[in-house]
């Protein structure tokens, strides 16, 4: 059972939130960028097995969004950070 | 073949107690070969078997990390059907449908292939009209379907819910009869066996640890077991597609996401179709030993653990009660899972590489079992010609680039973003 530990809820069971997907590519600005690079963007993943940055948003709690790191291999959440709050890497 | 396979050799075996002989070889890797195959699963098999059986192409080698069936092609849920609705793809399946159908004998393996009918259901007049319109499409392809209504459906389906209190009251279905299922084990040994009989190397407990390449060319692998030289390369490892694209540099439109099966204890023979819910994406089957397999939805984060979530059992037996409420106080047996390569647009990738030499087959999501004869047969065709088969031209890596993406089902492939 994957358990995310809310920044406001905390340990919540993983089904209370929406996955967001990969945390770690930056979004072109809009109105800049080439097709290669929304490409890229959009469709394309680093899809690591390992440590992946990740969004998940607390639907069913207190509805933001979090930026966690998860390690895919074995699903261990190492951190979990308000993503306004959270730094790309 | 060496050792053929009948009646005849079964008794000849029974009454002289000796053992059968080992199906394939355990053949050491040689320095080079003409074509390397990475992934031992049902498509890498059966892309070695028509390498050397259509093509003439016998210098070939399979590399699996683990052992023959340890990966997707034994974790499956066996269902083999052609009722798809798109331009390439109702022709790719349906192709796949008729080798499915001479494969027993192909292959003198018994695959078990057993056509006991497909029924998608339809729960309500939208629906139906859309089952309506995919069947007219199959059939002006020359593959059979029938349109069932209410009272048809209940006829061949008796034991669904057809009570006043139904949550999804069954409105119709479209019906494939020569869909069915295969035994999806019998399908690897049979391949691997069909192909080692061609003199195809099959090289188990062997896992590829990056590429040997001349600048954009890729001119062999390196291995656990040594470096081999490739003339041509072909990634056929569902699942891990994007990890070993990544040792050549690549970066695939793919996430791995994990889908889970499930098996019920054994009852007496009661459904004898293959029932795809429509109010959910669920479906069940009966297996031989008398257990009820169900599959579902992906779990809905990438993941790479082969352990599924537990609100996926409650989902998919939920989906069980609401259209059989007879089973509910079935136990279920087992269950598993199984690492799959999920694309954009829920259709899988075959075809060129940007690096000479590399082919790729991945991108499977739900439906690469099915899949199996043809992507064997198409993949082979492509690696010896150098250019892919007209049936799988829809699927090309590049396809996102040039706004041609391929989408079933109109909504892409991933729960997260739908």
């Amino acid at each position: 059972m994957l358990i995310i530990p809310c920044p406001h809820c905390g340990a919540r069971d993983y089904t209370e939130f929406r996955y967001g997907g990969d945390a770690s590519r930056p979004r072109p600005a809009h109105g800049t960028g080439t097709v290669n690079e929304w490409h890229d963007y959009v469709f394309v993943f680093d899809n690591p097995k390992g440590i992946h940055r990740e969004y998940w948003q607390h639907v069913q709690g207190c509805r933001q969004w979090l930026v966690v790191e998860r390690n895919t291999a074995t699903n261990e959440l190492s951190r979990a950070q308000l993503a306004r709050e959270a730094t790309r890497t | 073949m060496k050792h053929r396979y009948s009646a005849a050799a079964l008794a000849r075996h029974a009454l002289t107690g000796k053992p059968w002989p080992r199906a394939w070889r355990a053949a050491p890797p040689k320095t080079d070969y003409d074509v390397v195959i990475i992934g031992g699963g049902g498509h890498g098999l059966a892309t070695a078997y028509y390498l050397a059986a259509n093509h003439g192409i016998k210098r070939v080698a399979v590399l699996e990390r683990s052992y023959i069936g340890s990966g997707n092609v034994g974790r499956n849920t066996t269902i083999v059907r052609s009722n798809y609705m798109m331009p390439g793809n109702t022709e790719f399946f349906e192709h796949s449908m008729k080798l499915w159908e001479g494969l027993s004998h192909e292959l003198n393996f018994n695959v078990m292939l057993s056509q006991r009918g497909q029924c998608v259901l339809a729960h309500g007049p939208s629906q139906f009209d859309v089952l309506a319109r995919r069947g007219n499409i199959m059939r002006l392809n020359g593959i059979e379907a029938e349109l069932l209504e209410r009272n048809e459906v209940k006829a061949l389906l008796p034991y669904l819910d057809y009570s006043a209190e139904s949550r999804f009251p069954i409105y119709g279905g479209l019906l494939q009869r020569r869909a069915g299922t295969a035994r999806h084990d019998a399908v690897a040994w049979g391949y691997a066996r069909a192909a080692d009989d061609h003199g195809v190397d099959i090289i188990e407990n062997c896992e590829v640890i990056g590429f040997e390449r001349d600048q954009d060319r890729i001119t062999g692998v390196r291995t656990t077991r040594g470096t081999i030289g490739a003339g041509r390369t072909l990634i056929s490892v569902a699942g891990h597609s994007s990890q070993v694209a990544a040792m050549a540099g690549l970066r695939l439109p793919v996430e791995s996401h994990l889908l889970q099966a499930f098996v019920t204890e054994a009852i007496k023979p009661l459904v004898d179709h293959v029932i795809s819910f429509g109010a959910e994406l669920f479906y069940l089957s009966q297996s031989d030993k008398g257990g009820l397999v169900f599959g579902g939805h992906i779990d809905g984060f990438n993941t790479y653990t082969q352990r599924g979530q537990f609100h996926k059992v409650q989902n998919v037996a939920e989906c069980a009660v609401a259209v059989m409420p007879s089973i509910s106080r079935l136990r279920l047996l087992r269950h598993w899972a199984g690492i799959q390569d999920m694309t954009p647009d829920g259709s899988p990738f075959m075809g060129r590489t940007p690096l000479a030499n590399l082919w790729l087959n991945g991108g499977w999501c739900y439906q690469g079992f099915k899949a199996t004869p043809a992507a064997g047969w198409c993949m082979a065709h492509t690696v010896a010609h150098g250019e892919e088969h007209p049936l799988v031209r829809h699927l090309a890596l590049d396809r996102f680039r040039s706004g041609n993406g391929y989408d079933e089902y109109a909504h892409g492939n991933w729960t997260y973003k739908q």
